[in-house]
């Protein structure tokens, strides 16, 4: 598991503070914010900062998630975690107690409007805060997708970097759930990272997920974090109760190999370490790698495996034709090219709307990434 | 005093309203019963002047972009008294989410000439550094926040830095401007309710001009006006004529005075007109009478009628402005047209905070492409020092652009 020293978070402070609003306040608001931070802060420990200090809790991702909101918002008193029902704890259970904790100005409810949610953490970023905003299931972010696309991606660029949304961090859990049917299941990661402007995170456990999201909301630039709902109950391990961050770009090597490259984000990571293992037993050498963030990707981590192994499997639970499993193939294709020793393959969703009774035969599940590994080995 | 005046209602080429704010007629002749205090000599100067200066420089402008000096350009005639009189009413530090056709909020401001025509041109001293079409202001030291083109996204981003003004505790507020047309998309009905829901501290300035591009507001809406939503959402809302400057500033100075003592969103909406085209990409002849449009009374001719029958404001005074202004503007645009484009390295900055592994690829790509195709750079890019920083020599032969001015 890799984990940055606490100083890492310190950067990140001083990159989010240097990057606030630049124009000058008024000195009287100033002094409000002085002594706002003063009756705030006394909450927050600084020296519960580093990993080294802090007890580690045994976390499911919901519970994960709601250690780095928790963390945050002890961190920055200028954040506010808002969406729909999130006041009593959210529907997934991870912003549980933070209104109690935090109060009902940085922890509340707004109206069932999902680019109203995202319009208003766009106007709240604008100023300097940490809008920590949720979607209640990323199958309802379509509304927003003008804010996202329009605004909050365009927010720096357009103003010639007079303005940016920074502080604007997106959470919406994604994915199959086993249950969840066309409206309930989807992966619309795709869209998000065609967008320039816009950065897009998504953790494989409950450690990646509490260190990517606390690393997303100081990151300066709008995040769009999707987190596999199917992780929330099933995965579980040891999590600093402190803050720590996982810097955003940089993907993971999960277990190296050296006959194929698996390539994979979110729940799906799981699926391709049950698949190398079935293909170990077959005497097929995997080398796992969770790309942890897609917009940008670590190419360099990618194209270095490839060039090693010669092949590539990029899987993704999104349906096949334009996922994002495209873009990475298109890249190692250019860029690896003489490496290779078999085309790279994609393990998809069926391009269909995602289905409900037949979901086992829709998923890229271990079987067909098998198979997949199999006749790539033997190509 | 705004509750005496609240109560003439009136009716105009298009609304008939079911009660209204106005205190200048048509001619500019004060209808009387207004109590004191009334605004002051030196807002009523200051707000004629930037009124003015406003309407000089839409007319230059938009000669200058008839004869192809820039692109594009949009004017703010017959709605010069909404938003310059709204922005006498705003504190400097009110933060202003703008739609497009608010310059006068920036001219009363003291955004300079010089900056309005920067902007227009795209040079490198366009704070933008020249990424947007014209008209597409923004200024942090004034805080105006950037515009952009979609419609009604801007309503939201006022309720979330209303909240945020709101946690600060801060006198300022926020304040949006929006048209009719914009009234009807989604982002203006969730914006109206988080508002109202939230209790933030946003003017909701409407500037209702009677049209969308073409669309006329009885194909916009069937209810009462804009004012409604907001009645609909809990919110106060006032009518008030927008082509008279004098009610509009008072309506928007009680409506601040009640945001903040409420913290709560207050709407005004602007009965105006938009007497000129929606753009330069625009011929509204083809879509209403010259009749129409040229029946409606020049707020700025209005107001200016009111001033000079306060004997604050004379015709030598009126002269010597209009001629100053003409030619301060002249200048700017000159000024504006010689100076060069920002370098080529701002097609990649400002996307991420820091510019990322793939964009420096593209940079670098890119760098090779105008080495070998130097003519298509546009004309008075530079291409910088810092942007051919990190290249070797191999990349920077034959490097030169005969093009460039």
């Amino acid at each position: 598991m890799i984990l940055q020293p606490s100083s890492r978070l310190s950067i990140g402070f001083g990159i989010g503070l240097a990057l606030r609003r630049q124009h000058s306040r008024p000195a009287e608001h100033v002094a409000l914010q002085a002594s706002r931070h003063d009756e705030a802060t006394n909450i927050s420990a600084p020296a519960k900062h580093s990993p080294q200090n802090s007890r580690v809790a045994h976390m499911n991702m919901a519970n994960a998630v709601h250690s780095a909101l928790e963390a945050a918002m002890e961190l920055e008193p200028k954040s506010c975690v808002f969406g729909e029902d999130v006041a009593f704890g959210g529907v997934f259970r991870c912003t549980v107690g933070l209104q109690s904790r935090f109060g009902k100005n940085r922890c509340f409810n707004t109206p069932l409007s999902e680019q109203g949610i995202v319009g208003f953490g766009i106007g709240l970023a604008a100023m300097g805060w940490k809008a920590i905003c949720e979607i209640q299931f990323a199958d309802y972010i379509y509304p927003a997708f003008d804010q996202m696309v329009n605004e909050a991606a365009k927010y720096r660029y357009r103003s010639g970097g007079m303005y940016n949304v920074g502080g604007l961090t997106l959470r919406a859990p994604y994915g199959a759930v086993g249950h969840g049917g066309a409206y309930h299941s989807q992966s619309p990661e795709s869209f998000f990272c065609h967008v320039p402007g816009l950065k897009v995170v998504i953790p494989s456990s409950p450690m990646e997920a509490k260190g990517l999201l606390l690393a997303s909301i100081f990151e300066p630039d709008p995040v769009v974090f999707f987190e596999p709902k199917m992780m929330y109950r099933t995965s579980a391990e040891d999590v600093p109760t402190g803050s720590f961050t996982i810097p955003l770009g940089k993907a993971r090597v999960i277990s190296t190999g050296q006959d194929i490259t698996l390539v994979g984000w979110g729940q799906q990571v799981v699926v391709l370490m049950e698949a190398a293992k079935l293909a170990k037993q077959e005497g097929v050498s995997c080398e796992i790698i969770d790309l942890r963030t897609l917009q940008p990707w670590d190419r360099e981590t990618v194209i270095a495996s490839v060039e090693k192994t010669g092949r590539l499997l990029v899987s993704h639970e999104a349906p096949l034709t334009g996922g994002f499993g495209a873009e990475l193939v298109a890249e190692v294709t250019k860029k690896a090219f003489t490496s290779l020793l078999s085309p790279p393959v994609r393990v998809c969703g069926m391009d269909t709307p995602f289905p409900l009774v037949l979901e086992s035969i829709y998923l890229p599940s271990a079987l067909r990434v098998l198979e997949a590994i199999k006749s790539s080995v033997l190509y | 005093m705004l509750a005496h005046a609240c109560k003439h209602g009136y009716t105009t080429l298009q609304y008939v309203l079911v009660y209204g704010c106005r205190m200048l007629d048509a001619d500019g002749n004060d209808q009387g019963g207004t109590e004191q205090p009334d605004m002051s000599r030196d807002i009523a100067l200051r707000v004629y002047e930037a009124m003015a200066k406003t309407q000089i420089m839409d007319d230059i402008c938009y000669q200058s972009q008839r004869q192809g000096r820039f692109s594009f350009y949009l004017t703010s005639a017959g709605e010069e008294a909404a938003t310059v009189g709204s922005a006498a009413a705003l504190a400097s530090t009110d933060e202003v989410f703008a739609q497009y056709r608010e310059q006068g909020v920036l001219m009363y401001r003291g955004f300079s000439f010089q900056k309005f025509a920067d902007q227009l041109y795209g040079n490198m001293f366009e704070s933008g550094k020249g990424r947007q079409m014209p008209i597409h202001y923004g200024s942090s030291d004034l805080h105006f926040q950037t515009i952009s083109s979609p419609l009604a996204t801007q309503m939201l981003h006022a309720c979330g830095a209303a909240y945020a003004l709101k946690m600060e505790q801060s006198t300022s507020i926020s304040a949006c401007y929006f048209g009719e047309g914009a009234a009807s998309e989604g982002d203006a009905a969730a914006a109206l309710n988080f508002a109202a829901v939230l209790g933030v501290p946003c003017l909701f300035i409407c500037r209702n001009n009677g049209y969308a591009i073409s669309t006329p507001i009885h194909e916009q809406y069937k209810g009462d006006g804009v004012c409604a939503r907001a009645f609909a959402n809990g919110m106060i809302a006032i009518r008030v004529d927008g082509g008279d400057a004098r009610a509009v500033y008072h309506a928007c100075s009680y409506a601040r005075e009640k945001a903040i003592e409420g913290c709560q969103p207050i709407l005004v909406e602007c009965l105006s007109y938009r007497s000129g085209h929606h753009s330069t990409s625009d011929d509204s002849s083809r879509y209403r009478s010259n009749f129409e449009a040229l029946s409606y009374p020049c707020p700025v001719r209005r107001f200016g009628h009111w001033i000079q029958s306060k004997g604050w404001w004379s015709d030598e005074e009126e002269e010597a402005l209009r001629k100053h202004t003409r030619k301060q503007i002249s200048q700017a645009l000159s000024e504006a047209a010689s100076q060069p484009k920002p370098d080529l390295s701002n097609l990649f900055t400002d996307v991420y905070a820091q510019v990322t592994p793939n964009l420096q690829e593209q940079m670098a790509e890119t760098l090779q492409f105008v080495a070998k195709h130097p003519g298509m750079v546009p004309p008075g890019v530079p291409i910088n020092p810092p942007f051919l920083r990190g290249m070797d020599d191999s990349q920077l032969v034959n490097w030169s652009n005969g093009d460039q001015d």
